[in-house]
């Protein structure tokens, strides 16, 4: 293809792969035949409806205040869950801040995540133990761990593979542009899946690139394809064809999945300021869940009962996330000091001890807190009275 | 005991390291079959192949970010940014990403990667070729930063380094790679200065003169032109910038009284500033002057042909030495 001075592009891209309309019909793609049964299909839409409800959930709790931050995943449900579903329980996963449809399928229990918006840690779970890295903050930089994870791969002769999760702001990050040419020249399995949700923020995509994303992949020297984000099985199969491919040695894949992020960046964000509703309203008729209940309705592979029991767990779902996270204790003040490193480290010990001694000249002890266990949120706010004594 | 130039020693460190453990990697550019721009990893890749000694695109954060990546699958890179001013397409990976990794897991996730830099001036560079940011680095929690100065550590303290769980940055005096000294290649590390220990290399009772990297030999020189006017100065080679071993330098300035630092980097905020104010809270009935430093300016390092007046040189040295006599 070939740009043109105004950006236009000359040759129409190619449409993005769709195993099912937004209507929820079935369409056949002879590169991406699907091996989902009629129960995997159902567990999917589950899934989607599941990690809809935590993040509606999770935003309910940032405006009751019991999370500081929350950053919504609402129309990228599909592109999480199908790349999600698509992965061996042995592949590497490698997520931005949003992923929490990834996070779901790997098996992270949500009120870890909402640990991490609450303020508590900045990542409670173990990476190795669900194949699923910590959330990174910094845009784009996680690319290049997942390249360098996949060049490990390449060293112990295994047969497994990367994902790594990005949106179309990242596209534009040094790391991410180093990350490919990296992939490339080594030939590294690792697919970078970029959800385009065709807003960074406030910019639009059109600042990011003129061109179709998965387009850049052809310049990097490895093989890209725009699929639908919103459509589960087709993210699914698209995802699945291109781990598969890096398992085999056949070296990197660009996915880019076209969606929409329906809600604002986060729960700081205004986006009335920056876009239309109309445009929200499009890709509400888009919607990635409802094309799922569509097609399992249609094709009679699911009944009301199926739906209603879904949604009861929803609830369920819903209930035991607000509660979990109303009731997650604030850590002890003297953590602040652990973890920096493996062995001691003597200014870190020096000041341990020092912020220790100051603690206990207090005549309530933060230090028993600190060795307990049940400190709740109860040590913060005699903490905060301490601090303000202390003045 | 042989004799080796500091970087001879460091490429066999690194090759011990290689040959100690099989997850070590070693990875940059030019570090193949070039081997390194200073030659500090010739021959390694001929020995250890392209999956252990790997030339890297020209990226930085790159080679940084894949390292990250490679410590996260159990391996343990060693980085080289082939010079100073190099560093800082890195330095995002660096702060953001290699120093906090662990706290950010609670302690799930360790990465042993080593980043050699080579540092200073001296050697009649162009510009980014003669920087010293070690302070950048030491004021970055989760990171440990060392500096070698001879051919003697830098053969243990890359080894060290390579094999500490927590991340390095690994200063090398450039202007000293060819400068050669004894090394004991057969004797056992675990003998070997700890990685967060001073030295004290010269002992003294009027003066305490602490240097790191290409200024320990700078101070050294000025003690031995300072006893000849009758002064008896301690060097210490600080060897880990951070952690500082604050428990030899305090040691020292209780005996001595008095206390120079002396580093390359800008003066203005370098790690003088934190040494004074840790020898001031220790020391402050035993200080007969306040703490003095000498380095370089608060500006940029100049073009090579005044280098000689911006490097901290012997007359520089001896001249603050001086001062502290003159409260």
């Amino acid at each position: 293809m070939t740009v043109s001075v105004d950006g236009a592009t000359t040759s129409a891209p190619a449409e993005p792969i769709q195993l099912l309309t937004p209507e929820g019909e079935r369409i056949e793609h002879r590169d991406y035949p699907i091996d989902l049964d009629a129960a995997a299909i159902r567990d999917m839409y589950r899934d989607l409806v599941l990690v809809r409800r935590i993040d509606n959930e999770a935003i309910a709790l940032q405006r009751q205040g019991e999370l500081g931050l929350w950053a919504s995943l609402l129309g990228q449900e599909a592109a999480q869950v199908g790349s999600g579903r698509a992965l061996r329980p042995d592949d590497m996963a490698f997520p931005t801040y949003r992923e929490h449809g990834v996070a779901w399928c790997r098996g992270i229990n949500p009120i870890q995540l909402l640990g991490l918006y609450r303020g508590v840690n900045h990542g409670g779970w173990d990476p190795e133990e669900h194949k699923f890295h910590l959330y990174t903050i910094v845009i784009g930089a996680q690319t290049l761990h997942a390249t360098g994870y996949a060049m490990g791969i390449q060293r112990d002769g295994a047969d497994e593979a990367v994902i790594a999760y990005f949106g179309d702001g990242a596209t534009s990050q040094g790391d991410v542009n180093e990350a490919f040419v990296w992939a490339s020249v080594f030939n590294a399995p690792v697919v970078f899946f970029c959800q385009n949700n065709q807003w960074a923020i406030s910019e639009p995509l059109e600042r990011q690139t003129r061109i179709p994303l998965y387009q850049r992949a052809h310049g990097f020297g490895f093989p890209g394809v725009q699929v639908d984000g919103n459509d589960v099985l087709a993210c699914y199969a698209v995802t699945k064809k291109a781990m598969q491919a890096a398992r085999e040695g056949q070296g990197p894949t660009l996915i880019e999945a076209f969606t929409y992020r329906m809600g604002a960046h986060t729960t700081t964000d205004d986006p009335t300021r920056y876009r239309v509703a109309s445009d929200v309203e499009a890709w509400k008729l888009k919607d990635p869940i409802e094309r799922v209940r569509a097609y399992l309705v249609r094709s009679g592979q699911a009944e009301p009962d199926f739906f209603a029991e879904v949604d009861a767990e929803a609830e369920k779902l819903g209930v035991s996330v607000r509660e979990a996270c109303r009731t997650l204790p604030d850590p002890p003040p003297m953590d602040i000091f652990t973890n920096v490193y493996t062995q001691p480290h003597a200014i870190v010990e020096a000041e341990r001890e020092q912020f220790a001694a100051y603690l206990d000249s207090f005549t309530d002890s933060f230090t028993d807190t600190a060795a307990g266990t049940a400190a709740g949120t109860a040590a913060g706010t005699s903490l905060a009275d301490a601090e303000g004594g202390a003045r | 005991m042989t004799t080796l130039t500091l970087s001879r020693a460091l490429n066999e460190g690194l090759r011990k390291a290689l040959e100690d453990d099989p997850k070590v990697l070693i990875m940059g550019e030019d570090v193949g079959k070039l081997g390194g721009v200073f030659r500090v990893t010739d021959g390694l890749q001929k020995d250890f192949g392209e999956h252990r000694v790997v030339d890297t695109p020209l990226a930085e954060s790159a080679i940084i970010g894949t390292a990250i990546g490679l410590a996260l699958r159990g391996y343990r890179p060693v980085c080289e940014i082939q010079f100073d001013g190099f560093v800082f397409p890195a330095f995002d990976q660096i702060v953001s990403q290699l120093a906090k990794m662990r706290y950010r897991s609670l302690g799930k996730i360790t990465l042993p990667v080593t980043v050699r830099i080579p540092c200073g001036g001296g050697i009649g560079a162009v510009e980014h070729h003669s920087e010293s940011p070690e302070v950048l680095f030491a004021h970055v929690a989760g990171l440990r930063v060392v500096a070698c100065a001879n051919p003697s550590d830098a053969y243990t303290m890359i080894q060290q380094s390579v094999r500490s769980d927590d991340p390095v940055i690994f200063f090398e005096p450039k202007r000293r790679y060819w400068e050669k000294g004894e090394v004991d290649t057969a004797g056992p590390l675990a003998g070997a200065q700890p990685l967060d220990k001073a030295r004290v290399v010269v002992e003294g009772t009027d003066v305490t003169l602490l240097g790191y990297g290409p200024s320990a030999r700078s101070a050294i020189d000025a003690a031995l032109a300072a006893r000849e006017g009758g002064r008896s100065v301690e060097v210490i080679d600080l060897r880990t910038l951070a952690p500082l071993d604050m428990e030899t330098i305090i040691a020292s300035v209780r005996k001595t009284g008095r206390c120079v630092v002396v580093h390359e980097a800008s003066v203005f905020a370098g790690l003088g500033a934190e040494i004074a104010a840790r020898v001031t809270e220790a020391c402050f009935y035993q200080l007969e002057a306040p703490v003095l430093r000498v380095g370089g300016f608060a500006t940029p390092y100049p073009p090579s042909r005044l280098e000689e007046h911006y490097l901290p040189d012997l007359d520089r040295i001896l001249d603050s030495v001086d001062r502290t006599f003159g409260y």
